[in-house]
């Protein structure tokens, strides 16, 4: 399994040497880093190849990691029914950069693509209609980055003396749990009570 | 009024404008919070705008904030007219970064429940796409089965809908043989109903009518908007992920995969059909598999599973694990992973990115039903108004997996 798709990587890349960064085969699957720009040109290549044919996109999703200089990864998915084989493709993007849409290629991407500007604010320069999909009319901010708080900033409820809906800054009657069970002995981030005492002497 | 008399028409023709209609999100026929922005020219749809997340409770943001024990019963609450295909998922994403080999028992188990997950939906579907078109009656015979599916599902976990079963490395606890039993007695009467159905829709011509000829799928269609399950097979190609891709033991079980050949609503309602009966099959071939190997651990003992109860009243070391299991948590070894199983809607996948600790970085939830919406625009042009309903009907949407 994993030597063809060690073959598939070695063939994408020498075909593609202008786009691949790198590829890896982990836990049975193909990974491929690209470079952003030239996601739809490497796509498009994926689906017509003879010796790809990856025609079904299966998914377009992104992660966020603040900590990096290029903050986001797009990821897309993709499954070959006549290989039988998937390969994933990963591109960084940092924070108010566009990324190329491929709507052209798979119109399938018109709404994956959607979601991960509702999610993460992603732009995709060259998608036809590029509104939020899955938040509430009016959102702000994105709620999938990291930094977006799970509570969120907003609640609505229904006011009986204005008759409408109405929207207030979110007010818990219980703080936002969040528990730590990490022992405290397996690299805790923080300083155990008592700890700090440890360094006055 | 409309032979431009009232002095409004310009020109000396008429002025026609399309009509921009609200279809839902309460709507019968919406399956679901569904709002529909559809734009008429008269009777013929010419754009569908749907506006989903009106179910969006941000379930990918939630799991981040949750250990992967505790994240399973979001699973149940996606797609949950078929929960525990949903959990399939989830469990083999986990089993396939940390490494384990689950027991045969569980394996068979699993296969069983996913089947019986498969005719829940298939029976909910293809009773409210008749219904959808104007028959009540297979609705009603369908979830009388439906109910007795149910009942199995409270009588192995505690649960009718929101089970929590399937559990990474395993199943939650082995089922009684009674249970197996009675599995085997309601397989056996059940293609009755189907028949059933089948004599009131099959061939009934208001039936025919409406669902003949609407929606038809070409093979480079159902390519282009990356359509899985019974709406990939409806234009021809003959692609499950339970026999390409074969997870669990789906190999060992002789099943066959129906194909449609127009890929219109019409097949997809008869590639249903025939898939309950092929999950039958299954389900009975299961349970002779499943009394081949009583007593059997239902549980990869390990660190993912909790120990068996004895041993956590006698033993320290499990009971200590076991607290740890349920509090803390079990560790998922950093990477990430693409699982995917053949839901009864088309190919629900999760991607999972673990960062080593005992929650995961990032959880995306692939689900069918989201793709094949994202087609109604172009599904739905061209047709009538009347015709909406039935392309929803066979598109098998829910709102749990489409909004997560």
């Amino acid at each position: 399994m994993s030597e063809a798709l060690n073959e598939l990587g070695n063939l994408i890349e020498t075909r593609q040497t202008n786009a691949v960064r790198r590829f890896e085969v982990v836990n049975g699957e193909l990974i491929v880093w690209i470079i952003p720009a030239s996601i739809p040109g490497f796509v498009e290549f994926l689906r017509t190849n003879a010796s790809c044919q990856f025609t079904q996109m299966i998914d377009i999703t992104a992660v966020d990691c603040p900590a990096r200089e290029k903050r986001f990864e797009l990821v897309y998915h993709f499954l070959s029914m006549v290989l039988n084989q998937r390969i994933r493709i990963k591109a960084d993007i940092s924070d108010g950069e566009n990324a190329p849409s491929i709507t052209d290629i798979h119109p399938s991407a018109n709404w994956f693509e959607r979601e991960v500007f509702d999610m993460y604010g992603i732009r995709f320069s060259g998608h036809p209609d590029l509104r939020r999909l899955l938040t509430d009319y009016g959102f702000t901010g994105h709620p999938l980055r990291k930094d977006f708080p799970t509570t969120g900033y907003v609640e609505m409820r229904y006011d009986e003396v204005e008759k409408r809906c109405v929207y207030e800054p979110v007010s818990l009657t219980q703080e936002y749990r969040q528990f730590d069970f990490m022992s405290p002995w397996e690299g805790a981030e923080y300083i155990l009570p008592g700890d700090e005492k440890g360094d006055i002497k | 009024m409309m032979d431009g008399s009232n002095g409004d028409a310009l020109t000396g023709k008429q002025k026609i404008r399309n009509f921009n209609i609200n279809f839902g999100p309460q709507h019968p026929s919406a399956h679901g919070v569904l709002r529909m922005v559809l734009e008429l020219d008269g009777e013929i749809v010419e754009r569908a705008d749907p506006h989903v997340g009106l179910l969006h409770r941000g379930t990918e943001k939630l799991m981040e904030s949750r250990t992967y024990l505790q994240n399973l019963p979001y699973f149940d609450r996606l797609d949950y007219v078929a929960p525990m295909n949903q959990e399939h998922a989830w469990c083999l994403a986990i089993e396939k970064l940390t490494k384990t080999e689950i027991p045969r028992r569980a394996s068979l188990i699993r296969v069983l429940f996913s089947e019986i997950g498969r005719i829940m939906n298939h029976l909910m579907n293809v009773g409210s796409q008749a219904m959808d078109v104007g028959a009540l009656t297979p609705n009603l015979w369908g979830f009388d089965q439906r109910e007795s599916l149910m009942i199995f599902c409270e009588r192995a976990c505690g649960a009718r809908m929101h089970a929590n079963y399937f559990r990474p490395g395993g199943v939650h606890q082995d089922l009684p043989q009674a249970l197996i039993d009675d599995i085997g007695v309601w397989a056996v009467q059940f293609p009755a109903t189907l028949d059933d159905m089948a004599n009131l829709l099959t061939e009934n011509r208001i039936f025919k009518q409406r669902n003949v000829d609407i929606g038809i799928l070409k093979k480079q269609d159902v390519l282009d908007y990356a359509m899985t399950g019974v709406m990939l097979r409806s234009a021809g190609i003959a692609w499950d992920l339970r026999r390409n891709q074969p997870y669990e033991c789906y190999d060992e079980f002789d099943f066959e995969i129906p194909v449609g050949t127009n890929g219109d609503c019409y097949d997809r309602y008869l590639m249903r059909m025939a898939e309950m009966r092929e999950s039958v099959k299954i389900i009975l071939q299961a349970i002779e598999k499943l009394n081949a190997c009583k007593g059997q651990d239902v549980l990869a003992r390990g660190k993912l599973t909790p120990p068996k109860r004895g041993d956590m009243k006698t033993s320290m070391e499990a009971l200590i694990h076991h607290f740890k299991l349920y509090s803390e948590g079990f560790h998922v070894p950093e990477g990430e992973v693409y699982a995917a199983v053949e839901a009864p809607k088309g190919e629900f996948g999760v991607y999972l990115v673990a960062d080593g600790s005992n929650q995961p970085y990032r959880v995306k939830i692939r689900a069918p039903g989201y793709a094949h919406l994202a087609a109604m625009d172009f599904m739905g042009k061209g047709h009538q108004l009347a015709d909406i309903a039935a392309l929803i009907g066979s598109m098998d949407v829910v709102f749990g997996e489409i909004d997560r």
